[in-house]
């Protein structure tokens, strides 16, 4: 089976600073991938290199086996909404239906028509003027009617409110159980993605943290709680992902193929959303305030 | 048909969750040999959650062979658990209603109703002779 995004030392650099460095990646295809971390953490110039929008400074991406955007084949496979899903303000919802048609070589005319028509949306609405949710389902529309093998998303539900969210990314599922679709889609929250995704990718500071299959990262990362230890000693193959202690106690999240036999330790689940913010802590630059709340 | 429903919170992989709620179904009998699960879009639709999610607990639950899969049809219920028969857990339900009120008038609180029976379910072991089962 091809990748359906093959990256290799992959890196972009805005005059001096990178914005994504030494990032090699391996997502295999029809899997909806998760792609989270902070804002500015480069999530967007990845996605922006895999449209090929963006060219790389240095490694190698590889886009359903080709480094984008090599062919119009390629072109036609790949389905891309922008942050904040962009549509033309000017143009109705007939419009966009039309550009679409004649934008896109294997246009499915009737499964757009079909699922304007689900969503309950005035064809001759002005996109300007339609609500926020139902412009990301417009622009969400359009990229699955060119019927692409990957649809690439960034923040697609980020501006919207809980019950957009939840319709989005509903009929987003609903188009990945019906076509043979791989999704990459970002966002800076993984509560949003965590029940859509079955593969993880997280990005901190322009760098890839972990990445892999969710099951298999829930399954390798345990929570360690125990009498106060520090510093903290581990038998090979133990990695301390984060750790924080109190006069008493200490606490760790940690990864281990194995089993963990150390019974001063009480072990138990870690839960993805706390998996991925001990990833972003690990590398959260410089001290944080000591309350934020920021969801 | 069932309808699904995931408690986010309850820290359960969600496709061990959906298994759970039909293993409950089929028990209660709200769930019998012959009736059609939702299918997988449905599923997804309804939930937002990943298609691999639903397949997944319905690849489970038919190597346990309490669901099948007619391609191009659906998936239906085949097994059974328990005699999951509402005429015979009629009579059990009302016996456990009639304990629940003498232990609220008791003055037990449901936290420690929920614990008193966990408590007796896990130490009363099933080839235990039974006392007073009138």
């Amino acid at each position: 089976m091809t990748a359906v995004l093959e990256t290799r030392g992959l890196g972009k650099r805005y005059r001096r600073r990178w914005a994504l460095s030494d990032c090699t990646l391996d997502v295999p295809s029809g899997r909806v991938v998760g792609l989270v971390g902070p804002n500015g953490a480069g999530k967007t110039t990845l996605l922006h290199m895999a449209t090929g929008l963006l060219r790389p400074t240095t490694g190698t991406i590889h886009v359903l086996g080709a480094p984008p955007p090599a062919t119009p084949a390629q072109l036609d496979q790949v389905g891309f909404v922008a942050q904040d899903t962009p549509t033309y303000a000017g143009l109705n919802v007939a419009d966009h239906l039309r550009l679409g048609a004649h934008l896109n070589r294997n246009w499915d005319a009737r499964l757009a028509s079909d699922r304007i028509e689900r969503l309950g949306l005035d064809r001759a609405q002005r996109a300007g003027k339609l609500s926020g949710g139902q412009r990301a389902q417009l622009a969400l529309t359009l990229a699955i009617a060119k019927r692409p093998e990957l649809l690439i998303l960034d923040e697609p539900v980020a501006s919207l409110d809980p019950l957009a969210r939840r319709e989005f990314l509903q009929s987003l599922m609903e188009a990945v159980a019906d076509q043979e679709l791989s999704v990459v889609l970002s966002s800076h929250l993984v509560a949003d993605l965590e029940r859509v995704c079955d593969y993880l990718i997280v990005l901190v500071a322009s760098k890839v943290q972990v990445a892999g299959d969710v099951d298999r990262l829930l399954a390798t990362h345990h929570l360690l709680t125990g009498a106060r230890r520090h510093p903290v000693t581990l038998p090979e193959g133990q990695q301390v992902i984060s750790a924080s202690h109190t006069d008493k106690q200490t606490t760790l999240i940690m990864r281990t193929d194995g089993p963990i036999h150390d019974p001063a330790w009480t072990v138990s689940a870690v839960g993805l959303e706390d998996l991925v913010l001990a990833y972003m802590s690990r590398n959260a630059p410089g001290p944080r305030p000591a309350l934020e709340v920021q969801r | 048909m069932i309808e699904f429903h995931l408690d986010a919170r309850s820290g359960v992989a969600p496709y061990l969750q959906l298994i759970h709620q039909v293993r409950q179904a089929l028990r209660l009998g709200v769930l019998a040999e012959g009736d059609q699960m939702p299918t997988v879009k449905d599923v997804v639709g309804r939930l937002a959650i990943n298609p691999n999610t639903v397949l997944k607990a319905y690849r489970e639950l038919e190597y346990e062979g309490l669901v099948a899969a007619r391609p191009g049809i659906g998936t239906f219920v085949t097994g059974t658990l328990g005699d999951g028969s509402p005429a015979a857990l009629r009579p059990l339900r009302q016996e456990l209603r009639r304990w629940l009120t003498k232990a609220r008038r008791t003055g037990l609180d449901d936290e420690s109703i929920e614990a008193l029976f966990v408590d007796t379910f896990r130490s009363a072991k099933p080839d235990e002779p039974e006392e007073d089962i009138a």
